[in-house]
C-alpha cells in the first residue's frame, strides 16, 4: 500500500492533484491565474513533447509549429467560418493528428542533429505559411477568437479556465504516466538506449517514434486550441521558432524522462519572464544566461537532480 | 541564357557565398566537438554590427574590419571556454540548449551596446553596378564572392598543410586516437571557437553593405547557414560550400520564377525534401552505426 502510494502514477498523481486544489488559495489576483493557466498551457503542451523528447530520445525543434496549427485551425473554424468551438477544436486536432503522421515516418528517419534541422524546418515551414496567408490567419497582426462556448454556456473568466485548464493537465499526466508503463512505453525507453537494439528484440522502432510523435503533436495542437480561446487572441509569435525552443528548454530544464519534471519545467520558464520584466532592457540576456547557467549545472534538469540529492540524503 | 536568369544567378551565388562562409563555421565546430553551435549566426551579426558602429566613430574600413573581426573571434573563445567546454558529455539536446541561451544572450547584449535600428553599412568600393552579360553586378557582390573563395582556399591549405590544420582534421576523425598521438584536443576545440567566429564576422561584415545589418539579422542567418552545413552533410567542408551556393541560389530563383513571399521558406522546404531521399546530406558521412 505504502509502496503504491510512493510511486508517480498513484501517490505522485494525488499529490498533483491535491497542488492544483490548493493552489488558488495563494491566487490573490486575476493576473496570478491568468500565469496559473499559461503554466497549465505550457504544461500540457510539454508532458507531451517529454515523452518524444525524454522517454524516446527524439529532439523536435518545431513543436510550436503544432501549437500553432492548433490554435490557428481553431482560432479560423471557429471564428471566419462559424463552426462550434468544440467541433473545430476536434477537426483541428485530428488534423494536426494526421499531419504529424503523414510527416512522422520520413522524419523520424533522422537521427540526432539531421532531426533537429528537420523539425526546426517543419516548425519554420507552418511559420511562414501563418504570417503569409493573412487572407485566414491576419498575418503578423494576428487573428481574433470567440470564446470557447458549448451548447450555449460560453467560458469566461480567469477562475473557470483555471479549473479546466488544471483538469485537462491533471488528464495530460495521467496518460503520460500510464503510457510509459505500458508495453508501448518500455519498447519507447529501450529504443532511446539503442534502436537497433530494440529493433533486434522485436520492437517496430519506427512505428513506435510515429505513434508517440503523433501523441506530443496532439498534445501540442490541443493545447494550442484551449490557450487561443482563452486569451482571444493569436499571434504568430506563439508559432516562431524562439517558442519551439522554450518548449524545449521547459522540458530539459524540468528534467528530461520525468513527467512532472515538464510540469516543473513549464511552472518555472513560463513564469520567469515576467519575473524578468524587472530587468527592462536587459531581460533577454538575463534569460539567455539562465538558460546557459541551468543547462552547464543541471545538465539532467531540475527534478531528476532533486530526486538523486533526496535519495543519497535518505540512505 | 537569358538577362533575367544570369541576374538571379549572380543575386544567389552571393547570397549563397554567405551562407556557405556560416556553414563553414557551423562544420569546423561540429568536427571539433560534434556541437551544432547555434549561436554562429550571432558571429555574422556581430561582425556586421561592429563594423557599422566603428566606421561611425570615423574608423576606416581598413582598422574596423579586423577589430570586428577579433572581436567576434574572442566572444567564440569565451563562449567554449565558459559555456560548452564545463558542459562537456552532456547531450544533444542539453547542448543545443545552451548554444541558443547564448545566442540570446548575445542578441541581448547586441540590443543594449548598440539599439535595434536598421543600419546601412558603406560599400567596400563605390556603388556602381558592373555589367556582365546583360545582367548588372554590385561591387560589393565582387568583394563577397573574391573573400569567400580566398577563405575557402586558405582553408584548404589550413587544413591540408599545416601542423595545426592536420591536428583539428585528425580529431574529427577520431578524438581519442588523435589524444594518444599527442594532438592537444582541448586546444584544437577552444581555436575552432574561434575560428568559426571569425569566418562568421566576415561573413556579416561582407553582406552588411547589401542587405543592411541590425540586432537581429543573426537568426535567419544562422538557420540557413546550419541548413546550408546539413544539406552538404555536417562536418564535410566541401559540403558546406557546395550548400551554401545551391542554397542560395535555389532560393533566389524560386523567390524569382515562383513566389518572393515564400523566399525564406524555400531553403527549408529544399532540406526537407533533401533529407527526406539522403538522411546524411549530400557528402555526409553514410556507415553503420555500432550497437
Amino acid at each position: 500500500m505504502l509502496a503504491r502510494l510512493a510511486s508517480p502514477r498513484t501517490g505522485g498523481l494525488l499529490a498533483f492533484a491535491a497542488a492544483i486544489a490548493l493552489l488558488p488559495l495563494v491566487l490573490s489576483n486575476k493576473y496570478f491565474y491568468d500565469i496559473a493557466i499559461l503554466v497549465g498551457l505550457n504544461a500540457i503542451v510539454c508532458v507531451g513533447l517529454n515523452l518524444l523528447i525524454g522517454y524516446a530520445g527524439q529532439i523536435s525543434l518545431g513543436h510550436a509549429g503544432f501549437f500553432g496549427l492548433g490554435a490557428y485551425g481553431s482560432a479560423i473554424l471557429a471564428s471566419r467560418f462559424g463552426w462550434p468551438p468544440l467541433a473545430a477544436m476536434l477537426a483541428t486536432t485530428a488534423a494536426v493528428a494526421a499531419l504529424a503522421f503523414l510527416v512522422g515516418r520520413p522524419i523520424l528517419r533522422l537521427k540526432g542533429n539531421y532531426l533537429a534541422m528537420a523539425t526546426l524546418g517543419l516548425g519554420i515551414i507552418i511559420f511562414m505559411v501563418i504570417t503569409t496567408e493573412d487572407k485566414y490567419t491576419g498575418g503578423p497582426d494576428g487573428i481574433a477568437v470567440v470564446p470557447f462556448s458549448l451548447g450555449g454556456y460560453v467560458l469566461q473568466g480567469e477562475r473557470i479556465w483555471y479549473w479546466v485548464v488544471g483538469a485537462l493537465l491533471l488528464l495530460a499526466v495521467w496518460l503520460a504516466l500510464n503510457l510509459i508503463e505500458s508495453p508501448a512505453g518500455r519498447a519507447l525507453r529501450a529504443l532511446h538506449s539503442s534502436e537497433v537494439g530494440a529493433e533486434v528484440v522485436g520492437i517496430n522502432a519506427a512505428e513506435q517514434k510515429v505513434m508517440v510523435f503523433v501523441i506530443s503533436a496532439v498534445f501540442a495542437a490541443f493545447a494550442g486550441s484551449l490557450a487561443a480561446h482563452y486569451s482571444g487572441f493569436i499571434t504568430p509569435s506563439k508559432v516562431a521558432f524562439l517558442h519551439s525552443i522554450e518548449l524545449v528548454t521547459m522540458v530539459v530544464f524540468g528534467g528530461m524522462a520525468s513527467i512532472f519534471g515538464a510540469v516543473v519545467g513549464a511552472a518555472v520558464l513560463t513564469t520567469l519572464p515576467q519575473l524578468l520584466a524587472v530587468f527592462e532592457d536587459y531581460e533577454m540576456m538575463v534569460f539567455g544566461a539562465v538558460m546557459m547557467g541551468t543547462m552547464i549545472f543541471l545538465p539532467r534538469g531540475v527534478v531528476p537532480s532533486l530526486a538523486r540529492w533526496l535519495a543519497r540524503w535518505r540512505t | 541564357m537569358s538577362a533575367q536568369f544570369m541576374q538571379y544567378l549572380l543575386t544567389g551565388l552571393t547570397v549563397g557565398a554567405i551562407y556557405a562562409l556560416v556553414a563553414l563555421g557551423f562544420s569546423i565546430i561540429f568536427n571539433a566537438s560534434h556541437v551544432i553551435n547555434f549561436a554562429q549566426g550571432e558571429f555574422v551579426m556581430i561582425g556586421g554590427m561592429a563594423t557599422v558602429s566603428l566606421t561611425a566613430a570615423g574608423l576606416p574600413y581598413l582598422l574596423a574590419i579586423p577589430l570586428a573581426i577579433a572581436a567576434a573571434a574572442l566572444i567564440g573563445l569565451a563562449l567554449e571556454k565558459f559555456a560548452v567546454e564545463p558542459a562537456r558529455g552532456a547531450s544533444v539536446v542539453t547542448l543545443i540548449i545552451i548554444t541558443i541561451g547564448a545566442s540570446i544572450f548575445l542578441r541581448g547584449l547586441a540590443m543594449v551596446v548598440w539599439d535595434k535600428r536598421f543600419h546601412a553599412a558603406k560599400p567596400f568600393t563605390g556603388d556602381t553596378p558592373i555589367a556582365i552579360a546583360g545582367a548588372t553586378i554590385l561591387p560589393q557582390s565582387l568583394w563577397v564572392l573574391g573573400v569567400t573563395l580566398a577563405i575557402v582556399l586558405a582553408l584548404s591549405w589550413f587544413f591540408g598543410r599545416t601542423l595545426l590544420g592536420k591536428a583539428m582534421l585528425a580529431t574529427s576523425h577520431n578524438r581519442l586516437a588523435a589524444q594518444l598521438v599527442g594532438i592537444n584536443v582541448r586546444l584544437v576545440l577552444f581555436l575552432s571557437f574561434g575560428l568559426s567566429a571569425a569566418l562568421g564576422a566576415v561573413a556579416g561584415i561582407l553582406i552588411a553593405p547589401i542587405t543592411t545589418t541590425s540586432y537581429d539579422v543573426g537568426v535567419m542567418l544562422g538557420l540557413k547557414g546550419f541548413a546550408a552545413a546539413i544539406l552538404g552533410g555536417l562536418g564535410s567542408g566541401v559540403g558546406a560550400v557546395v550548400g551554401g551556393l545551391v542554397l542560395g541560389i535555389v532560393e533566389t530563383m524560386s523567390a524569382g520564377y515562383l513566389s518572393s513571399a515564400y523566399k525564406d521558406a524555400i531553403a527549408f522546404v529544399i532540406i526537407l525534401v533533401v533529407l527526406f531521399f539522403l538522411p546524411s546530406g549530400l557528402f555526409g558521412r553514410r556507415g553503420g552505426e555500432r550497437v
